[in-house]
């Protein structure tokens, strides 16, 4: 499904990570290989250091760090968000929305919409959709997307397919009306016969979380996880990437009118650098302009890179002028997803910890 | 290019004899898919290409013969 906004723009953009930084070198042992192929790998894959919250730290609580780091610096105001949406995999409760949890928390107004929705990998798009969806309406001049998820308490320590790659961090975009024309071109795209292909089995109402689910098991590649844990069918994940993004890219410069020449950068999703690198190449694209140094440093927390990558690797940059972005997520759902726009003069766009 | 296949998937996995003939590495548990990821950065640094995301898969690997065939469908001389 295509779409055309007129009239939006990104305000800004803030994004928190945990302050704990865990080395791969640290966590080798863990996994059934060799230190030889372990450091193979790192170098394949791009894995070095990844953040992961504190023990009963929450995808709220990154939110409302950054909330409130935003609001001290008179950087947003709480009376002039109309919408707040929050995107994640991990709620603070089944009931109710984590986005009515923050409303309440900052006293937001009570004709401010609250909106969660469960969605990973490409959560930056699909909020960007929703955020421009709404602020078609006239009541709606400002709304804050919220990409946040901490999973890395459901990722198997012992799971080397996951557990090198996780990350933990949230962003959250002020997307806001705007008196240029300054298109937003976007699509999306779902297969919900690819759904379990990325999931965590126990723990919602069809598999209650139990003492049996907890259970750790070996699969054939040797990782250990419980039906507790995140699984990820790592080879079915690649295939999917690989045949279903780069058609969808050609179809954006089609949909849009920009030449990927005119492209500034490729701000995509951030599953593993080797995964990337064949994006780019198979779209003859410069590997340069589509940055691949988010699981790297950070870990990949789902629909937290895109917006991680732009705050790390353009920062500054952003709020001084503007540029030509092309911005892509793919993965749990299965869903893909991608956006081009001008984005820049921003208000902000930077790291903070939490 | 056998040679330096050999030579590639022999450094990656030096447990195991790649030279023997009709022997199925997936099959086999030669190769995993890490494996895999690692055989393919080692083998577009060695002759200069970029393997296809979308050959990237459990049979282009089965073999030395597969291997050779993948990289010159990819543009290896």
């Amino acid at each position: 499904m295509d779409f055309l906004f007129k009239h939006k723009r990104i305000g800004g953009i803030l994004t928190v990570l945990p302050a704990k930084a865990v080395k791969f070198e640290d966590e080798m042992s863990n996994y059934n290989f060799s230190p030889a192929k372990c450091m193979k790998l790192k170098l394949a894959m791009g894995y070095n250091e990844h953040r992961i919250a504190a023990p009963g730290q929450t995808s709220s609580d990154f939110c409302a760090h950054g909330l409130q780091y935003l609001f001290d610096n008179g950087l947003l105001k709480p009376e002039e968000i109309d919408a707040l949406l929050f995107v994640s995999q991990s709620p603070d409760y089944f009931m109710p929305p984590t986005s009515n949890i923050l409303h309440g928390r900052f006293g937001l107004r009570q004709d401010c919409l609250c909106m969660d929705i469960n969605q990973g990998c490409a959560g930056f798009e699909l909020g960007m959709i929703q955020a421009c969806l709404l602020l078609d309406q006239p009541a709606v001049k400002k709304v804050v997307l919220l990409n946040a998820d901490v999973l890395s308490p459901k990722v198997s320590p012992r799971d080397r397919n996951s557990k090198p790659l996780i990350g933990d961090a949230a962003a959250i975009t002020v997307v806001e009306e705007c008196e240029e024309e300054n298109p937003v071109y976007a699509n999306i795209k779902m297969d919900g016969t690819g759904a379990l292909v990325l999931n965590i089995p126990a723990g919602g109402f069809r598999l209650p979380s139990s003492p049996e689910t907890a259970v750790m098991e070996e699969d054939a590649a040797g990782n250990f996880r419980s039906k507790d844990n995140l699984v990820m069918q790592g080879d079915e994940v690649f295939n999917f990437v690989q045949r279903e993004v780069p058609p969808m890219i050609e179809h954006l410069f089609e949909q849009s009118g920009v030449d990927r020449a005119d492209v500034d950068w490729y701000m995509f999703h951030q599953p593993n650098k080797f995964m990337l690198n064949k994006l780019a190449d198979k779209l003859g694209i410069q590997r340069e302009k589509m940055p691949a140094n988010i699981v790297e440093n950070f870990g990949n927390a789902s629909g937290v890179t895109v917006p991680t990558c732009i705050s790390y690797n353009l920062g500054e940059e952003l709020c001084k002028g503007e540029m030509q972005l092309c911005m892509a997520g793919f993965g749990v759902g299965l869903t893909w997803s991608s956006l081009m726009m001008k984005v820049g003069n921003l208000r902000f766009n930077k790291i903070i910890e939490y | 290019m056998k040679e330096k296949i050999i030579e590639i998937l022999t450094q990656l996995r030096p447990e195991f004899d790649f030279s023997q003939e009709g022997v199925d590495f997936i099959e086999e548990g030669m190769l995993d898919s890490f494996d895999i990821v690692a055989l393919v950065s080692e083998l577009d640094a060695a002759y200069g290409i970029s393997i296809d995301g979308m050959d990237i898969l459990p049979e282009n690997f089965s073999s030395v013969e597969a291997i050779a065939a993948l990289l010159r469908k990819n543009g290896a001389k």
